[in-house]
């Protein structure tokens, strides 16, 4: 026997698994965009709203990834967008594998925007890298200002925080400065909007920062 | 759950070092583990055990885990202290701007195991 040193990370395989993913979708001219939350933080919501919006303008397609069930993905569908299931056999995250069969099924030649729904969960889905091209999480007011300080990795690797349902900011003890100042202690260039899917205030900086994203994506 | 899904990727990356390294036997894998890395090692040990059984490569190996200590670095006083201990603030002069230095690794260190001869001649004898 003898010693063999490494000093690899442990996800170093879906680490190049990913790398390798997400220069395929920016030969394809495709922007994939993780979108991480907690369960209940409004992702579906959030996803219906955007493609509402968005469909017009960009061939859009959405994996949903759930550990058993294909409730979202049917939704979405119902707008007219192609959806696809992606299950994880009970896995609390998305890998770079799993997102690749997905957009195997979706077909990833067409759409110019492809949103990945990743299992509701704030720590394992940050640990994986997927091969999207931009991360994005979304923080609802009722789950509160101090999420950064709990799960520092998914602000982290996030491009953008979304702190949405801010409807229901009077009700709820959210301080969104201190939020985003935590959030930017974390990671100085995360890019932060405010919404509420629900009363559409918000939305269009979003948007606005979404079609920058997918038209530079698109070339 | 979480451990469980970290060792599956370990063992992928294991078996991608096993080719490159044309090992036939795997005696033991060592991870250094940050002490906030978020890591139980103790459902790690767990998952791998569980899995490493399902796994012809890992089969019979053992899982060694080392420890890295978590420091802070505070940069109103540039002085380190034990993360664990003292959480955000600095111990030393109250201050909330402090980063992590380490902690949060999670790193195969080595694996001790029998290779067949690399007709290259890279592999480093230790």
């Amino acid at each position: 026997m003898k010693i063999i040193e490494l000093k690899e990370t442990i996800t170093a395989s879906n680490d190049r698994d990913a790398a390798a993913l997400r220069e395929e979708l920016r030969q394809n001219h495709t922007l994939l965009i993780n979108l991480m939350a907690s369960p209940g933080a409004g992702k579906t919501t959030l996803l219906d709203r955007t493609i509402r919006d968005l469909k017009n303008d960009y061939r859009i397609g959405v994996i949903e990834a759930d550990i058993d069930s294909d409730v979202d993905a049917r939704k979405l569908e119902q707008l007219g967008v192609k959806a696809v299931q992606a299950h994880t056999n009970g896995m609390c995250h998305m890998d770079a594998g799993m997102t690749r069969t997905a957009l195997n099924e979706l077909g990833f030649e067409e759409p110019d925007l492809i949103f990945l729904e990743n299992v509701g969960n704030l720590i394992c889905p940050a640990e994986f890298d997927t091969g999207a091209g931009r991360n994005v999480m979304i923080l609802s007011v009722p789950e509160g200002d101090d999420k950064p300080l709990k799960y520092p990795l998914m602000f982290t690797t996030s491009d953008v925080l979304l702190i949405t349902k801010i409807d229901t900011m009077s009700v709820f003890d959210f301080d969104p400065e201190l939020c985003a100042e935590r959030a930017r202690k974390l990671n100085p260039s995360i890019r932060i909007f405010l919404l509420s899917a629900k009363t559409g205030e918000g939305m269009e900086a979003w948007e606005e920062w979404l079609r920058g994203e997918a038209d530079k994506w698109r070339g | 759950m979480h451990e469980m899904g970290i060792v599956i990727h370990l063992a992928k990356t294991l078996d991608q070092i096993a080719v490159e390294h044309h090992v036939t036997r795997l005696g033991s894998v060592t991870l250094s583990v940050g002490e906030v890395s978020g890591i139980v090692t103790d459902l790690f040990q767990d998952a791998w055990r569980y899995f490493s059984n399902k796994n012809p490569l890992l089969a019979g190996s053992e899982l060694k885990l080392e420890v890295i200590p978590a420091i802070t670095y505070c940069d109103n006083c540039h002085k380190t202290y034990e993360t664990v201990k003292y959480g955000r603030t600095c111990p030393h002069c109250g201050s909330g701007e402090t980063w992590l230095v380490q902690g949060n690794e999670c790193i195969i260190k080595e694996i001790e195991a029998e290779t067949a001869p690399d007709p290259s001649g890279a592999d480093q004898e230790v």
